[in-house]
């Protein structure tokens, strides 16, 4: 570590101070004292190295790009001498290859200011002043400061992370599986990590035979990410035997078969393409999506979810639509996890959570997407199994979605290059995930790059309303493998790999075919060059890699050397049905048993309970604003910190006073007990949600995702089994067709003594409903003192897989609240009195009963309530779940014609100008309190 | 009646608030040309064919390098002339987030002759999303003709704490048009009135013309009342106003 090694081989390593230390609580210091290491300071320094022969005076006008011209200074890291005479330096920088960003614009503006630039790469530095040990050092590079998974570290000086340009991809490998036995067939599976079973090998294995010849790595990889979980939804399209019979494909059977049969006349497209796609007004369409991105960031949480934004985004680019919003409900492990008590290779869920938020909020501010509807939910087992959500709404005119590629059209890639990145992403996914999973599937993370997907929205819909192209889809997992794959089902096409743009060489054929580099779109083009003329004016790549043949043969050369032929019919349907079975789904409830507790501490208690208490400051990191149509807000009320229901956007670019409600459900702790009451009861929470925003109910898309664990678990699947049936169930009781969905299945833990750890089954559902009258939503809070409050539906609910249970510690029995056609009214005749602008404010009775309820609805409008109700006292008021309940502000001028209308609500009390709520003669709360408990961050 | 001034909004790489500034402009009685930076470029229009340039919000190059740089650094290489010779002929500016950000960081504001500007990471360390008041000045810029009232409207960004080598002077030369504030008060640093942590709440500066105007947070998100978050409870006035006396100093 020379002095003057810095500058040897033509290389400026520049040092920009001064340094910065983040003492808040995702800071370094604050994640290092989790683990037991504490230390002064930690001061972080930007290290920049630049492969260039240099003037001073070119140094200095590219120091002048890196470093602010009133806070910051450089000097060569060279002479950095950090202060103090006890510190230790650490550097970390990205792995060679992985993307950068910010090295990739440094070499692009060199170039614009005339000097030539060959490579660059962009590290930081770490002083951690005081003493430490070898061990706490190592401890705090290995699991604070950097991420293995994309970032190396070193201490002192690390070198830049250049790509050897000399570098030459392996040649193609032919695998021998045509004479192999099963035995050989599963090593290759496992070997290749291409989570293929037995059956799905000597399925491929025949047909080899049959050609009278062995694979390339790119056949078989390809075949492997075709007939992958993620890309072919083998539990849900396969055979389920259960106790009652055989189910034949539950996606056909509950979810898709319902859709079709109930017909609604607003649903245009449902689980046929990238996203469904449904009536919003006389001209415009809504496109519906939402994804999951689970295992990639439980690696790499900021670049997994970074990167899930960006994917579901790219759905709804893949219907020509505009995406126009984000929703994100994420779910992490308790926050006070031991970091002692954590596998190897598992991150700490604060760790997990400040990564993930800041993935998605990095996304969507930076495409200027609106993020406006979401949760954050916590339970013991996403602390190994972090499970992030991630959908995405688009608008579009009616039938501007061309479909049909024909024979002779070009194949035109837009955007990034591919690099190592992201290869064998979709294989990965489809796995159980384990100790050593970190170290193996490194290569399947990926880093987004949100400025080149902006490109992509700007190009597509210029593209898309010149109709210059005949179908489109999203490059995702499995790649230019998938994503031209499946266009080609019906065609044929050809792909030359020399055409593929690439970050650096020495890739092998096979990794540019199936890299999931981020940001890309497959489109058939007619014409090329006014596409490519339109890419050149977007500052956006593009090329044109192969033609749609029509000979119905997926066939791609490397220049002059074939590299895959495969028939598209057994590329698509020659993978043999799964086959699983589903035990005996028995729920057992013992009798309610509710003891003794204090109502006011229990009420607080679940106000900071971690899946209902504020996100406020989370979703003040997230662009709730841009595109300026925002109605409601995930936080309203005086002071904007009280939670909305549904949120509500009018689509930029629609006229008149239209707009669209979103209202998400979810409910872990009852998914712990039965997977059928949850989905039934979630249901009807997101239909609540998007009553209260103003929807009409009796016009509701849904949304599905699943994240389960291992289906080949019988009693996991048959959980699975419960919910696909209470879905087909919900959808009929509600007349809400679902229209897309996504399942992610294996999200389990694998232990290192092989015990496993599945996530409890979590169902998330999206519904999308229209607001007809933007002038009549009510308001989030309550508005006046004298108001009149309706309660629309029981006073009791249920306690049992309550809340309240979870807070107390202990399940105390009793069945789950049942969903029953009753429900359909009280929406209805709700819905009836907003519409007629009888509604004032509004807040649905979810997790926690009324108690909750009240206390954020009160907090909204910073005024008091007080209610009297039929057994105020009992817990089954005060904290019972149940479907179909609402509060409801009306003035009392409004309160007869209100009385009128929603029969199923009794007049319960008055909105007061007292800052408390309460209920009854016992229970009282102040507004105070209420803040105080609702905006805290950990136990009260 | 006059015919209407057009304003220019180019559109980088990343630029992504372009439409909600065209809308306000379009609201305020102008026309607005949105091209791409490289359209521009190439020459398929000037910016003397237009009687305003309006710099959008969004993330220019993603941010790389620091919010509005390279942004910057395209104006200078490329459009050095052409905003010379707008300068001089007295077309009034006006720079949204990011696009005050390359305002800045091109040195078009606070100007040549002005301390050296700059804005910072937010004291937060975060993104930051939520709506703010800004109350004008004393400033004579033509920006600030028509606005009687404070306004009210979003931010949304993470490196907004305007910061400069020499505040004093900056303030001597009133070149600061709007500051963070709460009911009228001015927000003298707390979070969350001053939501960035600007020294002084500087909210939005000029140039000496007060013809270049810049402002971190996004008047035109809020030109119609169905915007405001408080609606039904508090009838805050849109920003509308602002834009109305950006257009009204533009010369036909």
């Amino acid at each position: 570590m020379g002095h003057n090694s810095d500058n040897s081989e033509a290389e400026h390593v520049l040092l920009i101070g001064p340094g910065q230390t983040d003492s808040g609580p995702d800071g370094p210091l604050s994640r290092a004292g989790l683990f037991g290491v504490n230390v002064a300071k930690i001061e972080e320094f930007t290290v920049v190295h630049i492969k260039a022969e240099l003037s001073e005076q070119d140094l200095t006008r590219l120091a002048k790009l890196v470093v602010d011209p009133v806070e910051q200074w450089w000097i060569p890291r060279s002479e950095h001498h950090p202060e103090g005479d006890q510190y230790t330096v650490i550097e970390t920088g990205l792995r060679p290859g992985v993307t950068d960003r910010e090295a990739a614009e440094l070499i692009r503006a060199s170039a614009e200011l005339g000097i030539t630039v060959e490579a660059a790469s962009i590290g930081r530095r770490w002083v951690i002043h005081g003493e430490i040990s070898e061990q706490n050092r190592d401890l705090l590079a290995r699991r604070v400061l950097h991420n293995e998974v994309i970032e190396r570290w070193s201490v002192g000086e690390l070198p830049g992370a250049y790509t050897d340009p000399t570098a030459v991809g392996s040649d193609i490998d032919y695998l021998s599986i045509t004479a192999a036995d099963d035995e050989g067939l599963i090593a290759l599976s496992k070997e290749r990590r291409l989570g293929l079973d037995l059956s799905e090998m000597l399925a491929i294995k025949a047909w080899f035979v049959e050609q009278g010849r062995e694979p390339s790595d790119a056949e078989l990889e390809m075949l492997a990410q075709t007939w992958s979980e993620h890309c072919s939804h083998k539990t849900f399209r396969g055979t389920i035997t259960t106790p009652d019979g055989v189910i034949d494909d539950l996606m056909k059977t509950y979810l898709r078969s319902v859709t079709e049969e109930m017909n609604a006349p607003w649903v245009h497209s449902a689980f046929v393409d990238n996203a469904g796609i449904v009536t919003f007004d006389d001209d415009f369409d809504l496109a519906l999506k939402a994804e999951t991105h689970n295992h990639p960031s439980a690696l790499e949480p900021f670049g997994g979810s970074n990167t899930g934004v960006g994917g579901v985004v790219r759905d709804i680019l893949g219907v020509s639509a505009k995406p126009i919003a984000i929703t994100d409900i994420l779910c992490f492990g308790p926050e006070d996890t031991d970091p002692a008590s954590l596998p190897d290779g598992v991150l700490h869920p604060k760790r997990i959570r400040s990564g993930v938020i800041a993935g998605v909020g990095d996304y969507g501010n930076k495409i200027g997407v609106p993020n406006i509807a979401g949760a954050i939910i916590h339970d013991d087992t996403y602390t190994t199994t972090p499970l992030v959500f991630a959908g995405c709404i688009g608008l579009l005119p009616h039938d501007s979605n061309p479909t049909a590629a024909q024979p002779g059209d070009s194949i035109v890639v837009l955007g990034g290059a591919v690099g190592r990145d992201g290869v064998g992403g979709a294989t990965f996914s489809s796995q159980s995930m384990g100790v050593e999973t970190a170290e193996i599937a490194g290569s399947s993370v990926q880093i987004g790059d949100p400025v080149v997907e902006k490109g992509l929205i700007d190009i597509i819909l210029e593209a898309r309303d010149a109709g210059l192209y005949t179908a489109i889809t999203d490059c995702g997992a499995g790649g230019l493998s998938s994503a031209v794959g499946e266009m080609a089902e019906e065609l044929g096409a050809r792909v030359d790999l020399t055409l593929v743009p690439r970050k650096y060489p020495g890739l092998s054929p096979w990794e540019v075919w199936l890299s999931e580099a981020q940001e890309r779109m497959v489109l058939a083009v007619p014409d090329p060059e006014p596409l490519l003329e339109l890419a050149r004016r977007w500052q956006v790549d593009a090329a044109v890699i192969g033609t749609f043949t029509g000979d119905g043969q997926m066939v791609v050369v490397d220049g002059e050397t074939p590299l895959i032929d495969l028939n598209t019919t057994f590329l698509h349907d020659g993978r043999p049905k799964a086959e699983l079975v589903a035990s005996t789904l028995e729920i057992e409830r013992t009798d309610r048993q509710t003891p003794s507790f204090d109502h006011q501490e229990a009420a607080l208690k679940l106000l900071a309970h971690p899946s209902i208490r504020s996100n406020e400051s989370v979703i003040r990191t997230y662009d709730h604003e841009v595109m300026g149509g925002t109605l409601v807000r995930p936080y309203g009320g005086v002071e904007m910190d009280a939670p909305a229901d549904g949120t509500v956007m009018i689509p930029p670019g629609t006229t008149g006073d239209r707009a669209m409600a979103i209202g998400i459900g979810v409910n872990v702790v009852q998914g712990r007990y039965d997977a059928g009451a949850m989905t039934m009861n979630i249901v009807d929470e997101a239909v609540r949600n998007v009553v209260v925003a103003g929807a009409d109910p009796k016009q509701l898309s849904l949304l599905d995702n699943f994240a389960w664990g291992n289906p080949t678990d019988p009693d996991t699947l048959a959980k699975l089994v419960a919910a696909c049936q209470a879905c087909k169930e919900a959808a009929l009781l509600y007349n809400a067709p679902f229209v897309s969905g996504k399942d992610s299945l294996y999200n389990e833990f694998v232990g290192p003594d092989g015990t496993k750890d599945p996530v409890t089954p979590t169902l998330i559902i999206t519904a999308v409903g229209l607001v007809k009258d933007i002038n009549n939503v009510p308001l989030t809070g309550v508005t006046k003192a004298g108001n009149d409050v309706w309660l629309v539906g029981p006073a009791r609910g249920s306690l049992g897989g309550s809340h309240l249970d979870d807070v107390l510690g202990n399940d105390f029995g009793g069945e789950l609240p049942t969903v029953g056609a009753e429900v359909l009214q009280r929406h209805y005749q709700l819905a009836d009195a907003i519409a007629g602008g009888l509604v004032r404010s509004a807040h649905d009775i979810a997790e926690g009963g009324l108690s909750v309820a009240a206390s954020e609805w009160a907090l909204g409008g910073r005024l008091g309530l007080h209610l009297e109700l039929e057994g105020s006292e009992d817990p089954e008021v005060l904290f019972g779940e149940g479907p179909a309940r609402y509060l409801v502000e009306v003035s009392p001028a409004d309160s007869e014609a209100f009385g009128q209308i929603v029969g199923s609500a009794s007049k319960v009390g008055t909105i007061t100008d007292e800052a408390a709520v309460r209920v009854g003669a016992a229970f009282e709360l102040g507004l105070e309190d209420i803040h105080r408990a609702y905006t805290s961050q950990g136990a009260i | 009646m006059a015919s209407k001034p057009t304003v220019l909004l180019p559109i980088a790489a990343g630029t992504n608030r372009n439409q909600d500034l065209a809308d306000a402009f379009v609201a305020a009685g102008a026309d607005v040309n949105q091209i791409p930076l490289q359209a521009l470029r190439d020459g398929d229009a000037k910016l003397s064919d237009h009687q305003m340039l309006a710099i959008p919000g969004g993330f220019s190059y993603g941010d790389a390098l620091g919010a509005g740089r390279l942004l910057a650094l395209d104006l200078r290489t490329w459009f050095e002339d052409q905003l010379l010779a707008a300068a001089e002929s007295g077309m009034p500016m006006f720079g949204v987030c990011n696009g005050f950000q390359a305002l800045v960081a091109s040195g078009l504001l606070p100007g040549e002759t002005a301390p050296a500007a700059s804005l910072a990471h937010n004291s937060n360390g975060n993104f930051e999303c939520r709506w703010v008041e800004l109350s004008p000045t004393d400033s004579q810029s033509p920006w600030l003709a028509e606005v009687d009232e404070p306004l009210w409207c979003p931010v949304a960004h993470g490196e907004g704490r305007f910061v400069a080598s020499d505040i004093e002077t900056v303030e001597e030369l009133d070149l600061v048009a709007l500051r963070y504030s709460s009911n009228g008060v001015q927000a003298v640093g707390e979070y969350p009135a001053n939501p960035n942590g600007s020294v002084n709440d500087v909210a939005g500066i000029t140039d000496s013309t007060g013809l270049v105007f810049g402002l971190m947070p996004h008047p035109e998100n809020h030109i119609w009342a169905r915007q405001n978050p408080l609606r039904g409870r508090s009838n805050r006035g849109t920003c509308l106003s602002l834009f109305e006396s950006g257009v009204k100093a533009t010369k036909g």
